[in-house]
């Protein structure tokens, strides 16, 4: 579970984040959702310790992550797949999936016949460089290098974007199933708020930096007023 | 046959690959740092040479030859790991040009210490192996056990960093690191302590270098390795920044070219060997001879 009060990060002038407080529970799927510049990212990134927030708290279970080095944060069970997926083009798919294995409670063979299985087609390039990847195959691999890692959290930072729809839906599937059976947590940003309530438990809509509003992902999604306003949704 | 190995042919064959593996050394170190934090240190030669001085010290003191090598190498490590953490550390995220342009002050201060503190006369260790040339049916071939340890010990190094950086979790941290910093934070990788640790084994590969040199016929001087690290760089530069074995080929094509520059043109012209093979090796591979992976970051 990932607890987070009054979380308040300025950029310089800019704020970032306002008092944001809300609670991901394990097992299920927080959706967090709003307009570019909203704070999705930074939402993300101070929870792995990559920006240090002004005031507030971060906790993972009982422990305080304010204050801690991302590798140890990521250590601890966090994944976090950036925005942009951050493969690394330079090296191949299993060398970035080795990457994601470097804990020593992960048994390498293991994991990687693991991921393989689930996303075949990275098997069927391990040894090519991800520069030769498309979009949708280094989505998998972020994700495949994240899972590896067997983490408690899975932080998804817009893995939707630039997917074919079918591809989404796919990933969005994967994604609540290992909720499902692995209870894992996951926070999952998305300019796509579509098709992340369709499989979040749980949604927040941020705007400029604020929780405009909260609550499960099918009331979120029956709010008319936050589909227009504040999610860019066509009303039907 | 030993005519053929005594002709003046396979004389600048020998003397070209004593010389270039040197530069293959040097070369190596700069791979590896490069591989490690992507940052091209300017002062390894210089930070090698105060290694060696320092091994030198201890051999006055009555060491031998391979406490020497080893006191040098340490040192060297150290240097390395220091000089990351107290000079380099705070230039992250600053304009690339920072650290080139501090390496560069690093380098003209060592220079200036090791002159003050052993004055710049050229210094010798005395060698584990002997120089003298190997005779085969009375004819003499110009090389000797002296070289033999050198290319020995010059590939035994370069297979060790190539297996460092291929097969083992640290060399893929190190390497993931330079890459990517901020991603590899965020799969666990100690980031800061990877640059350091590149730091640190770069600098021990150029201590063995250094080591080498002052051993070899004409010792060291505290500005020796400037001519040195400029070869060293081209090789690196030509064999492909992140290749170890590249590294090496480099470094003997180098000395080769100037070895053959030197017997069959004029002394005064050597250094042009390497320019000439760079510009040739830019112009036909610009990502390096022996660099497979053809994407750059630009």
């Amino acid at each position: 579970m990932i607890r987070v009060e009054d979380l308040s990060v300025n950029y310089g002038a800019v704020r970032a984040l306002r008092n944001v407080s809300f609670e991901a529970p394990s097992g299920q799927i927080t959706a967090v959702l709003g307009a570019n510049g909203a704070g999705k990212t930074t939402l993300l990134r101070t929870i792995s310790g990559l920006v240090s927030p002004q005031s507030g708290a971060i906790h993972l279970d009982q422990v305080s992550l304010l204050g801690l080095a991302t590798e140890k944060i990521a250590r601890m069970g966090v994944g976090h797949v950036p925005e942009g997926r951050g493969v690394i083009e330079e090296l191949t798919v299993e060398q970035n999936l080795r990457l994601g294995a470097l804990s020593s409670k992960v048994n390498l063979a293991e994991g990687l016949q693991e991921q393989y299985a689930r996303f075949p087609v990275l098997g069927d390039r391990q040894r090519k460089y991800c520069a030769t990847l498309s979009g949708g195959e280094r989505q998998m691999l972020a994700m495949a290098r994240a899972l590896i890692a067997k983490p408690q959290v899975l932080l998804l930072d817009e893995p939707s974007l630039g997917l074919a729809p079918q591809v989404t839906a796919q990933l969005m599937r994967a994604i609540r199933q290992l909720c499902e059976t692995q209870g894992l947590t996951v926070i999952l940003v998305e300019q796509n708020a579509k098709s992340a309530l369709r499989i979040a438990h749980q949604a927040l809509v941020l705007h400029l930096g604020s929780v405009v509003a909260s609550g499960d992902a099918a009331s979120v999604a029956a709010d008319e007023d936050l589909r227009r306003y504040y999610l860019g949704v066509a009303v039907t | 046959m030993s005519a053929f190995l005594s002709s003046p042919f396979m004389h600048n064959i020998f003397a070209g690959l004593a010389q270039g593996i040197i530069y293959s050394l040097v070369a190596l170190s700069l791979v590896i740092i490069w591989q490690s934090t992507h940052v091209l240190n300017f002062a390894q030669g210089a930070m090698a040479m105060i290694a060696t001085y320092i091994g030198m010290t201890e051999i006055d003191r009555g060491i031998g030859y391979w406490w020497c090598v080893i006191i040098s190498v340490m040192v060297g490590m150290a240097l390395g790991g220091v000089t990351e953490r107290v000079l380099i550390r705070p230039l992250y995220g600053k304009p690339e040009i920072n650290p080139i342009v501090v390496m560069i002050g690093f380098l003209g201060f060592l220079e200036a210490l090791a002159a003050a503190i052993w004055t710049s006369t050229t210094r010798n260790i005395t060698e584990p192996f002997s120089q003298i040339y190997f005779k085969s049916n009375g004819h003499l071939v110009f090389l000797s056990s002296f070289i033999i340890f050198q290319i020995v010990l010059a590939m035994g190094i370069m297979l060790s960093v190539a297996a460092l950086f291929r097969f083992t979790k640290l060399g893929l941290q190190l390497r993931a690191s330079a890459l990517a910093p901020e991603v590899s934070r965020l799969l666990g990788v100690r980031v800061s302590r990877m640059l350091t640790i590149g730091w640190t084994l770069s600098a021990g590969v150029g201590a063995i270098a250094a080591v080498i040199i002052a051993s070899g016929n004409f010792g060291l001087f505290p500005t020796d390795m400037d001519g040195i690290f400029v070869a060293s760089f081209i090789a690196a530069a030509v064999g492909g920044l992140e290749s170890p074995l590249g590294a090496v080929a480099g470094g003997l094509i180098i000395g080769l070219t100037e070895q053959f520059i030197v017997a069959y043109w004029s002394p005064d012209v050597a250094p042009l060997g390497g320019i000439i093979i760079l510009v040739i090796a830019l112009m036909i591979r610009p990502q390096g001879l022996f660099t497979k992976n053809t994407i750059r970051r630009v």
